[in-house]
């Protein structure tokens, strides 16, 4: 795939406070790209919640943004815990997030089913004790 | 109904983005739980909660909202209000609680954010 732009963002485990700052610099370069807004709102918001579970639930891990003629692609990979139950984590309601992250407003178990929403390709794929691979695809119109 | 009508409404006080209250506003939305709100706000509304940490201003720029009422009296910090002035927010606060924010509103004009279904969620 020829990409215009590729762009990689370390998130850190538990960084409540940059949380947010990949998904702003994702969405100010599609901007810069002159992508329509309804399709940079859906990548936003779709970003903003991986991004946010890399602070919540994961040990550490990256967000990539790759733009090309097939879509914009959001890939999210971690170092672990890994999801023993995707089938469970994609259900609407259901969280596992800590008290300090349903402080902030989160952890209401929107999440995965929120990016599979906005996305129009989503895979996950989980493995216990390695890590967790999320890809999100979107049309470009 | 314009901004400048909400903060008459609700005897509010604008923190931020006061030159542009006499734009109209036509839905709002409420919640303090920023994860429904990315999930099912689809518009660029006014978003009235009782959270000021920066998480509401981050849910606020990913979505494209237009105004931020905080109830019960709250004020962010100034680094959020700052903040909120780049994103070219509107600010306020209102020493009502939620609830009365919302009545009042609604009272006023103002109808809630449509909400989309998808087809095997419809009751």
């Amino acid at each position: 795939m020829s990409s215009l732009i590729h762009a990689e963002y370390p998130v850190e485990k538990g960084d409540y406070v940059r949380a947010g700052e990949a998904s702003t610099d994702i969405k100010r370069r599609l901007k810069q790209l002159g992508v329509s807004s309804s399709v940079m709102r859906r990548v936003a918001v779709a970003s903003y919640e991986v991004e946010l579970n890399l602070v919540i639930h994961s040990l550490g891990g990256k967000l990539e943004l790759d733009v090309g003629p097939e879509g914009v692609f959001l890939i999210s990979t971690d170092v672990g815990p890994g999801i023993p139950d995707i089938a469970m984590a994609m259900r609407e309601g259901y969280s596992t997030a800590s008290e300090e992250a349903r402080s902030l407003g989160f952890g209401a178990g929107m999440g995965l089913p929120n990016m599979k929403r906005n996305a129009d390709d989503f895979d996950i794929q989980s493995e216990v004790g390695k890590g967790t691979r999320i890809a999100m695809r979107f049309n470009l119109a | 109904m314009t901004f400048a009508d909400m903060v008459k409404v609700l005897h509010a006080k604008v923190l931020v983005g006061e030159e542009k209250i006499d734009n109209p506003a036509r839905t709002a939305c409420c919640s303090d739980l920023m994860s429904d709100v990315l999930a099912f706000v689809n518009e660029k509304t006014v978003l009235i909660t009782g959270l000021t940490n920066p998480h509401v201003l981050r849910t606020a720029d990913m979505l494209d909202l237009k105004c931020l009422v905080f109830a019960r009296g709250k004020v962010p910090t100034d680094d959020i209000l700052e903040a909120a002035e780049e994103q070219g927010l509107i600010v306020m606060t209102t020493k009502e609680t939620a609830f009365t924010t919302c009545g009042l509103l609604y009272e006023a004009g103002l109808r809630g954010v449509p909400i989309e279904w998808p087809e095997e969620e419809q009751a």
